[in-house]
């Protein structure tokens, strides 16, 4: 097994007056998808902005081997791509500059768009299937067409490392499962994926998964394994049961039929 | 709506500059009895009108007019609002109450001051109200790091600052008639200095804010994605908010408190094209300079040889505008 993408030593964060991860250890692997998941407010998007150096905190995260402060600003962006929950704005501009913004880290500060450039932000917008309304404004299009808008903008920065904060929002199935298609691609290319992810049935594809809850390390495991699925019902209070369907790992929730 | 889309932008700069030159050949041939182009007519005193008075009146108005375009821009972009105005930190509020304390210290109206010396005076009086306002604005919100602090802290500071005016001219009611044209905007006092001091303001602040267009347009998708993108946050705000304050002080110290046009500008150009900022910064100060010289060329025009205040002509007509634009978009 390679050297972990993040190894994160005794994390915690404040977010105003409240504790949001108290004392956090955790190996996130490089070259593997993992999926964080918990109960709402379990600090799952706290946990993948400190990794991200997007929120201060307090205890140690290496990433990539080196401690978190050492990198300079530039390369790592470069390195770890970052898409965020419900990005709002940018509705005056048009898709393919929304997109190229992820070029960024990449382009000199008053610098053109290099053809590198170009042809990183026409691969991504294929990927996406988003390369068809380029020249529309990210105003005018749909939360779902938006959405791949804006995952093509995170991969056009063509970082190893991919961080994701429910990508998933508005996509419908076949567009899920494009997505599902793109993280294993990644993945398969020697790249690593962290995502924060509401649905379970689709986090359980991933390769591993990090249970939190109340801001704490509830599991973590691979998510085929029959102790991450028991930690996994039990974070969720026995409410949810986790099957096995047509070779896929199903989450499902726990209704009680006599109420009917 | 693709057919909007697919407008680009050089045309729409080559468009606005045609305007902004028919608009400085009126601008010149509007005298104060009306449309009297005097270039016709040889003589010392058609050419000193010409040159002393029209010229930098017109000139200036663009000037000041594109700088609040600019500052808009800057403004609705690094607030992230469409509705962010110039004036926001509060130093329109600041500008006046400079002007208000220095007619109150040296006893003299605008209207009465020829000199150089009082017209600098005044044109320094706003400016350094401005960034005193803006000053206070940002100790109050404790720099530049929390736009929602630093809203409401200009919030603050313009009704304070208001206040203050106001209580000035409570006091001191003899300034009230000096007071009101600054209050309204006016381009009536504009002369060769402060064309020169407009223009190198202008220069620097375009020149800067461009070099910013980049992390504005990654800051539309949120700081934190900005931040993702190796932006350092930071210094780009500092930078910007510099921007903002020199390009307003300077404008609102020469023109006074000419609303809407900082505001307007920016929707003008998004309307016709959907840029990024390396291009809207430059466009909205186009659009703003063509407004304002526009209204100023209607305001000596339309009921020569009465002279309507230029602000109370943007103030409708820029309300006319967001009016019209609240009908076709319900918010």
């Amino acid at each position: 097994m390679s050297a972990p993408a993040f190894e994160v030593r005794g994390l915690s964060v404040r977010l105003g007056a409240s504790d949001v991860l108290h004392g956090i250890d955790l190996d996130i692997p490089a070259g593997r998808w993992t999926c964080i998941v918990g109960p709402n407010g379990a600090g799952k998007t706290t946990l993948l902005k400190s990794i991200a150096r997007l929120l201060p905190h307090r205890g140690n995260v290496r990433f990539m081997g080196r401690e978190q402060p050492a990198w300079p600003q530039r390369e790592l962006a470069r390195s770890l791509a970052w898409l965020g929950q419900n990005e709002t704005g940018a509705e005056d501009l048009l898709a393919r500059d929304v997109v190229m913004l992820g070029r960024l880290p990449h382009q000199p500060w008053l610098g053109a768009a290099s053809a590198a450039d170009r042809t990183a932000v026409d691969a991504a917008m294929h990927q996406t299937q988003c390369w068809g309304w380029r020249d529309r404004a990210l105003g005018s299009l749909s939360g779902g067409e938006r959405q791949r808008v804006l995952l093509a903008r995170a991969l056009a920065v063509q970082a190893p490392v991919l961080l994701m904060d429910e990508a998933l929002a508005n996509l419908d199935p076949p567009h899920q499962a494009d997505w599902l298609q793109i993280v294993r691609r990644h993945v398969a290319g020697g790249g690593t994926v962290v995502s924060v992810l509401h649905e379970l049935g689709m986090a359980l594809h991933a390769d591993d998964m990090v249970i939190l809850a109340g801001g704490k390390l509830a599991h973590q495991g691979a998510c085929a394994d029959a102790a991450t699925h028991r930690a996994l019902v039990d974070v969720f209070d026995g409410r949810i049961a986790v099957h096995s369907l047509a070779g896929q790992w199903v989450a499902l929730p726990q209704v009680e039929r006599d109420a009917a | 709506m693709s057919a909007v889309a697919m407008r680009q932008p050089a045309p729409l700069g080559l468009l606005l500059l045609a305007i902004t030159a028919g608009l400085c050949l009126a601008g010149v041939a509007v005298g104060s009895l009306g449309w009297e182009p005097l270039w016709g007519g040889a003589g010392d005193a058609s050419a000193a009108i010409l040159w002393e008075i029209r010229l930098p009146r017109t000139l200036g108005a663009w000037l000041a007019g594109a700088l609040l375009g600019l500052a808009g821009a800057v403004a609705q972009g690094l607030f992230r609002n469409p509705l962010a105005d110039p004036y926001l930190l509060g130093s329109a509020t600041g500008a006046a109450f400079g002007v208000a304390v220095l007619l109150v210290l040296i006893g003299v109206s605008p209207v009465a001051a020829s000199g150089w010396g009082a017209r600098i005076g005044l044109t320094g009086a706003g400016f350094l109200g401005a960034v005193l306002a803006v000053l206070v604005t940002l100790g109050l919100a404790r720099g530049v790091q929390q736009t929602l602090r630093l809203l409401l802290a200009g919030v603050v500071v313009g009704m304070v600052f208001g206040a203050f005016s106001a209580l000035v001219m409570f006091w001191a009611p003899e300034i009230m008639r000096a007071m009101q044209a600054f209050l309204l905007g006016t381009t009536g006092f504009l002369g060769w200095g402060s064309v020169a001091l407009l223009a190198a303001v202008f220069a620097l602040a375009l020149l800067v804010a461009i070099a910013c267009s980049r992390p504005l347009d990654a800051l539309s998708l949120g700081e934190t994605t900005a931040a993702s993108l190796g932006i350092a946050l930071a210094p780009v705000r500092t930078v910007l908010v510099g921007v903002m304050a020199l390009a307003t002080g300077a404008a609102v110290a020469q023109v006074g408190l000419i609303a809407f046009i900082g505001l307007v500008a920016p929707h003008l150009v998004r309307a016709a094209v959907k840029p990024t900022h390396a291009w809207l910064l430059p466009l909205s100060a186009l659009a703003g300079g063509v407004l304002l010289l526009a209204s100023d060329v209607l305001a000596r025009w339309l009921l020569a040889p009465q002279e309507l205040p230029v602000g109370v002509l943007t103030a409708v007509l820029g309300g006319g505008y967001l009016l019209w634009l609240m009908h076709r978009r319900p918010l």
